[in-house]
């Protein structure tokens, strides 16, 4: 076979070439973060120092900036805010994701097609799209200025979203189980819950981890529809609240930036394998 | 169902009772179907559908925040069209997205095929490579818009040490002809991960042996790129490119933290500027007439993918 036949020189070579043309992508990836980190640890003399080195932290290290975040700031009621809009708005996106989701990809009836297509272009509709009329609907609903208008619109990416990524995981299964339970005596929902579901675990964990993602990083509906301190979520309270003037901030700004990250970085270094599974999932499906 | 009834009941089974029959209606293929839609159809009928319908009645009305004002027809896009401003964001919007999506596509194809090859640390690499698409846009873009500070920027910082740059080395988010390259450089960064991570699901999916017989026919690797992995990509890539330009067209985080659309308008979006008249400005009837831009370019992004997604 011609593939096999190469050197060892030619393959080390090949391994060689492999690395030097990745490691640039993996610094380019990697550097905002560590300079994020650094930062927050530097003493502010030395950040604003134009002799300093700014990759490296050279007068000690300080905690100064968490503190002033912690202690100082809103911060942590930020962070429960963000905490509580994801885990509500994913989890009721995610039920009526999934009786979207197996209604579309296994009942026969007439229509489905068009909704199938209605939550498809929905599931394209940027935020930007809509983000002052539903502005206006949040002030109507009176849920301005409180973290209830989030929970209520955030399903409005959600649903369509997690709808097409579950269809994919529902196709799947094969029908012959289903029908299989149903010639049983089960009834459909209990199909659904009891057959379905369980087997679809994978899609239910891309979905969930998927909410909890776009929720926590949604910035411009979270921007547009609180202007309350108390009501902000983490991302736009360290967006917007931590800019004090004139005096400088990067320090804390840094730090705020860090910590309102670190939910996601733990849900992703643990579930690495579903987000590109899903990513793939969702968008090549799409 | 019911046309069994009589004979049932005259063979001595009882008439169901009231549950008994909402149950078997309930169980019918269709009633079953369209009830467990129905709880997302209403929310895309309420919150999506709607909005939009409002959408376009703010934009034909001189409605400002705290004062529904009267219809005006076409008013606003006239005022629209006669701004200096909104036609400065129709050029930036196009720059933008163009520039933004052929980096994307080319160093994306580029990692995926990098992320193909055998290595030792292949799924920390993934997962490092990922990770700007995972965390908060509007958060790195903060260390982004520290890194082009105007008297900090580490970037200067680096380019002069390297002789790249001569001292003190551009003010990225404060000179007009700079801030559009940085905003481009934050976009492709955060867009990139995405392309890669699904460009190379789509090269795992190309079966070896087609490589193999191009191997036999003596293609060399440009060749097998060319004639192998290119064509098998093309389905993959159009998706992801489609995509990637609605929401590359419709984005908002990146802009809004780095430059809020300075210097001078050189970096406003149609989502900015929207932002900008809408809300800051409180007119909501040109801030909605100005979203609505983004319209023709998600309805032809529509109408590519459901022909594309019909001819599969």
């Amino acid at each position: 076979m011609v593939v096999g036949v190469r050197s060892r020189g030619a393959r080390l070579r090949s391994t060689a070439f492999g690395y030097a043309n990745v490691i640039p992508f993996v610094a380019f990836a990697l550097f905002p973060f560590y300079y994020m980190v650094i930062t927050s640890l530097k003493k502010d003399a030395e950040l604003y120092n134009l002799q300093s080195v700014p990759f490296l932290i050279q007068s000690g290290v300080i905690t100064d900036h968490y503190r002033y975040l912690l202690f100082r700031t809103e911060f942590l009621t930020w962070m429960k805010n963000s905490l509580i809009i994801s885990v509500v708005a994913t989890s009721v996106s995610l039920v009526i994701a999934i009786l979207a989701g197996y209604s579309l990809a296994r009942l026969r009836y007439r229509g489905v097609n068009s909704f199938g297509t209605a939550v498809f272009i929905t599931y394209l509709v940027p935020p930007t799209l809509l983000f002052l009329p539903l502005s206006q609907v949040v002030v109507w609903l009176g849920l301005s200025d409180s973290i209830w208008s989030l929970i209520v619109t955030y399903p409005t990416f959600l649903v369509p979203f997690s709808t097409w990524l579950l269809m994919g995981y529902f196709r799947t299964i094969p029908k012959e189980v289903e029908e299989c339970a149903l010639v049983d005596g089960a009834t459909r929902l209990q199909t659904l819950t009891r057959i379905v579901l369980p087997m679809a675990i994978p899609g239910i964990v891309c979905v969930i981890l998927f909410g909890f993602t776009l929720t926590w990083n949604e910035f411009t509906y979270a921007l547009t529809f609180v202007s309350q301190t108390a009501s902000k979520t983490a991302v736009v309270g360290v967006t917007a609240d931590l800019i004090r003037g004139d005096i400088f901030y990067w320090g804390s700004l840094m730090a705020g930036a860090i910590l309102a990250s670190v939910p996601i970085v733990i849900v992703y270094v643990l579930f690495l394998d579903y987000y590109v599974s899903g990513l793939t999932a969702g968008a090549v499906k799409g | 169902m019911a046309v069994g009834q009589r004979a049932l009941e005259a063979a001595g089974f009882p008439r169901p009772g009231r549950l008994e029959r909402v149950r078997e209606w309930w169980e019918q293929e269709h009633v079953f179907g369209v009830g467990l839609i129905l709880p997302a159809l209403l929310l895309i009928v309420c919150l999506v559908a709607y909005p939009f319908g409002m959408a376009i009645y703010f934009s034909l009305s001189d409605y400002w925040v705290g004062s529904p004002g009267g219809f005006v027809g076409l008013e606003n896009f006239r005022q629209i069209f006669q701004n200096e401003v909104f036609h400065r964001t129709v050029y930036n919007s196009f720059v933008f997205t163009s520039i933004a999506v052929v980096f994307k596509t080319l160093l994306g194809v580029w990692l995926a095929m990098l992320l193909y090859r055998t290595f030792k640390f292949k799924r920390l690499i993934r997962g490092v490579v990922l990770l700007p698409w995972v965390i908060p846009t509007a958060l790195s873009t903060l260390a982004w818009w520290w890194m082009f500070d105007s008297l900090y920027s580490v970037v200067n910082w680096t380019g002069i040490r390297l002789g790249l740059i001569e001292a003190p080395g551009p003010n990225w988010l404060g000179m007009t002809s700079y801030a559009m390259t940085a905003v481009i450089a934050v976009n492709v960064w955060r867009g990139l991960p995405f392309f890669a991570i699904i460009v190379l699901a789509g090269l795992v999916s190309i079966p070896r042996e087609y490589y193999e017989a191009a191997e036999v026919d003596g293609a060399r690797s440009w060749g097998r790129f060319r004639h192998v992995t290119l064509p098998l990509l093309k389905p993959v890539l159009a998706v992801v490119i489609l995509f990637s330009t609605i929401f590359t067209f419709a984005d908002f985080n990146i802009v809004q933290v780095l430059t809020r659309g300075g210097p001078v308008n050189t970096t406003h979006l149609f989502a900015t500027l929207a932002y900008q008249t809408g809300l800051q400005g409180g007119n909501l009837g040109q801030g909605a007439a100005i979203s609505l831009f983004l319209f023709p370019m998600l309805a032809a992004v529509v109408f590519f993918q459901l022909r594309f997604i019909r001819r599969e």
